[in-house]
């Protein structure tokens, strides 16, 4: 049977020696970290408006930028570095889908181009890609449904 | 023979007569970089891949333990070998150049100790004369298995551990000479109930504590008999549950003379490595290249080598089960 | 409109830390956790609201994924009913994820792992 609570005598201690992880810290790179990408974000939006864009096409726009960035600093190896420091703050934005798609495919390209790297590069975007369209299905049909009745 | 509850005393006095230990860069500037033999300065070795490099390492390391003891593949009786991969690929891959038997070990970061127990006993009752306990881990390699892809930028707690790079090589002889392994404790299976795949230092000191303390208790001893203790891996949390669990229990010791090897093989300070090393190469290196040489020397005399390991799969981990562990005592005395 | 992009999109990542951090998710289930509230927050019209407010604040985070799928969703429906749920989910994110496949190819062709 797994053992779903850690024995009584010992949590103390355990809870003791363990290094508190600094959450006020971390939320204030997060923060600042993340606050910053959305504002290059932002003005690069702006930036595509100006030459333009439809409002629709400049932000679809400045993300692909934002992850060929993240992209590019992946692939060099700069980003898993960057993300211990900024946590939440690169994870959240646009970047950690990019660099969660980048990096498995970098990672299992040493098992093939097919069923390395191909067949792994939605390991772990795959599951926001799922539970977001599952649960926007479902709220879709809600709609439909309530369009229908009313 | 057995001695007490689950001690085995070797009268036959295998003796450990060469190691050798290959590490990277992170381990080259690390305090014990002096004592390691060789650095790849390559993670990748020059491979294909981190697991074709960790392959690389282990081979290294067992050609110059081979070197240091004058010996050619063909003297050895027995390989025992283990890594953290699945199915242990980077052993009995390296296995396919050896002309001996090969038993594949298996204890996580426990197999060091593991390797070594079973060698001696191997040895102590007659089945071999020479045998060679490797073990190796590569960082890379093992967080690509059981955490993330390297790449991925996710934060670390600052608990968690730094698989080192690095793989350590030992050969146990029937001849006489200076280091003998005159006893071991196999450990059994300890679960605390820690989830937290990161936290495995804390989850692994419990299991460590019991080894030790069944130990002495079978061997009639108490603290004072061994010069240093040292174990396998516990890193910064994992050490200093043990130190508490000791006190805990009211037990007698010199915290002095408990060490553990996944602090002493970086610097936690100046070193990006949290709470220490980790990974069944960890403990090997330190044993086979710092304490072998201090015990060859005379500077210690008596030494208790307790490995630790984290016995979880990812697949266990994902179904929420919590972390069983284990820690094997080897008792390496100057004859 | 570029201080609410920041305070909006570093408020929704300081959201993403505590759901890490505090409730101990690993990464994959704090993002699944934001996009499913995207597309909840977007269902009730928030989300729109949010957008216009903050932009790229609101745009930029993964929580807009869920957004763009529901919003994706319903404009198919508009035109072409419960087929058009389907065939409309993914459009509005393909751009993002078309460019994250393609830009992770030639990552993995032209770069190694640095481990």
């Amino acid at each position: 049977m797994p053992k779903k609570q850690i024995n009584a005598s010992y949590a103390p201690v355990v809870d003791k020696r363990t290094a508190k992880i600094p959450v006020a810290k971390n939320c204030l790179k997060a923060f600042f970290i993340g606050g910053l990408i959305c504002m290059l974000g932002e003005i690069l939006k702006n930036f595509f408006i100006d030459l333009g864009m439809q409002e629709e096409t400049a932000v679809s726009s400045y993300l692909v930028v934002i992850i060929g960035i993240t992209a590019f600093f992946t692939a060099i190896g700069k980003y898993d570095n960057a993300g211990q420091f900024a946590g939440a703050g690169l994870a959240v934005p646009i970047s950690g889908f990019a660099n969660s798609v980048s990096s498995s495919m970098l990672e299992y390209r040493s098992e093939g181009f097919v069923l390395g790297m191909a067949a792994n590069a939605f390991k772990l975007a795959g599951c926001v890609i799922v539970w977001g369209s599952v649960s926007a299905f479902i709220l879709a049909c809600i709609d439909l449904i309530l369009e229908v009745v009313l | 023979m057995k001695k007490g509850k689950r001690t085995w005393i070797f009268a036959n006095k295998p003796s450990l007569i060469s190691g050798a230990a290959v590490g990277a860069q992170m381990e080259k500037e690390g305090p014990m970089a002096p004592s390691f033999d060789y650095f790849f300065d390559d993670m990748r070795a020059g491979k294909l891949s981190f697991e074709m490099a960790e392959r690389a390492f282990l081979q290294k390391a067992c050609n110059i333990a081979l070197e240091k003891a004058a010996l050619q593949k063909e003297d050895i009786d027995c390989f025992l070998a283990g890594d953290l991969m699945n199915q242990i690929i980077s052993s009995s891959f390296t296995a396919r150049d050896l002309p001996c038997a090969y038993l594949g070990q298996f204890g996580a970061c426990s197999t060091s100790a593991q390797a070594l127990l079973v060698g001696a006993a191997l040895i102590d009752s007659g089945f071999a004369e020479k045998v060679l306990c490797a073990t190796v881990s590569h960082n890379a390699s093992a967080e690509k298995q059981f955490r993330f892809p390297n790449e991925y930028g996710i934060q670390k707690p600052p608990y968690s551990q730094f698989t080192v790079n690095a793989a350590g090589a030992g050969i146990l002889s029937s001849e006489k000479a200076s280091v003998c392994i005159t006893a071991a404790t196999p450990g059994r299976v300890i679960d605390i109930g820690i989830t937290d795949a990161f936290n495995l230092g804390a989850a692994m000191a419990p299991a460590a504590f019991d080894t030790i303390k069944t130990h002495l208790e079978d061997m009639a001893l108490n603290f004072g008999h061994y010069d240093l203790i040292i174990t396998g891996d516990l890193g910064r949390t994992g050490h200093e549950c043990l130190m508490d669990i000791l006190s805990d229990a009211k037990m007698e010791f010199d915290s002095k003379r408990i060490l553990d090897g996944g602090l002493l093989i970086y610097n936690t300070h100046t070193q990006n490595v949290f709470s220490g090393g980790s990974g069944c190469g960890c403990s090997a290196a330190v044993l086979f290249v710092h304490y072998l040489p201090l015990l060859q020397q005379k500077e210690i005399r008596r030494l208790l080598f307790v490995a630790t390991g984290a016995l979880m799969s990812p697949v266990s981990m994902q179904q929420g089960e919590s972390i069983p562990c284990i820690a094997h005592a080897v008792s390496l005395e100057v004859m | 409109m570029l201080i609410y992009a920041f305070l909006v999109g570093g408020a929704i990542c300081v959201v993403g830390q505590l759901l890490m951090n505090v409730c101990k998710l690993d990464p994959a289930h704090t993002m699944c956790v934001l996009v499913v509230s995207g597309t909840v927050l977007s269902f009730f019209g928030i989300y729109q609201d949010l957008v216009e407010f903050a932009g790229a604040g609101a745009t930029t985070p993964i929580s807009s994924f869920g957004n763009a799928l529901l919003e994706g969703a319903r404009e198919g429906m508009r035109e072409n009913g419960f087929i058009g749920i389907l065939s409309g989910l993914l459009k509005n994110v393909s751009a993002g994820i078309g460019a994250a496949v393609v830009f992770g190819f030639f990552a993995a062709v032209f770069f190694k792992p640095k481990g």
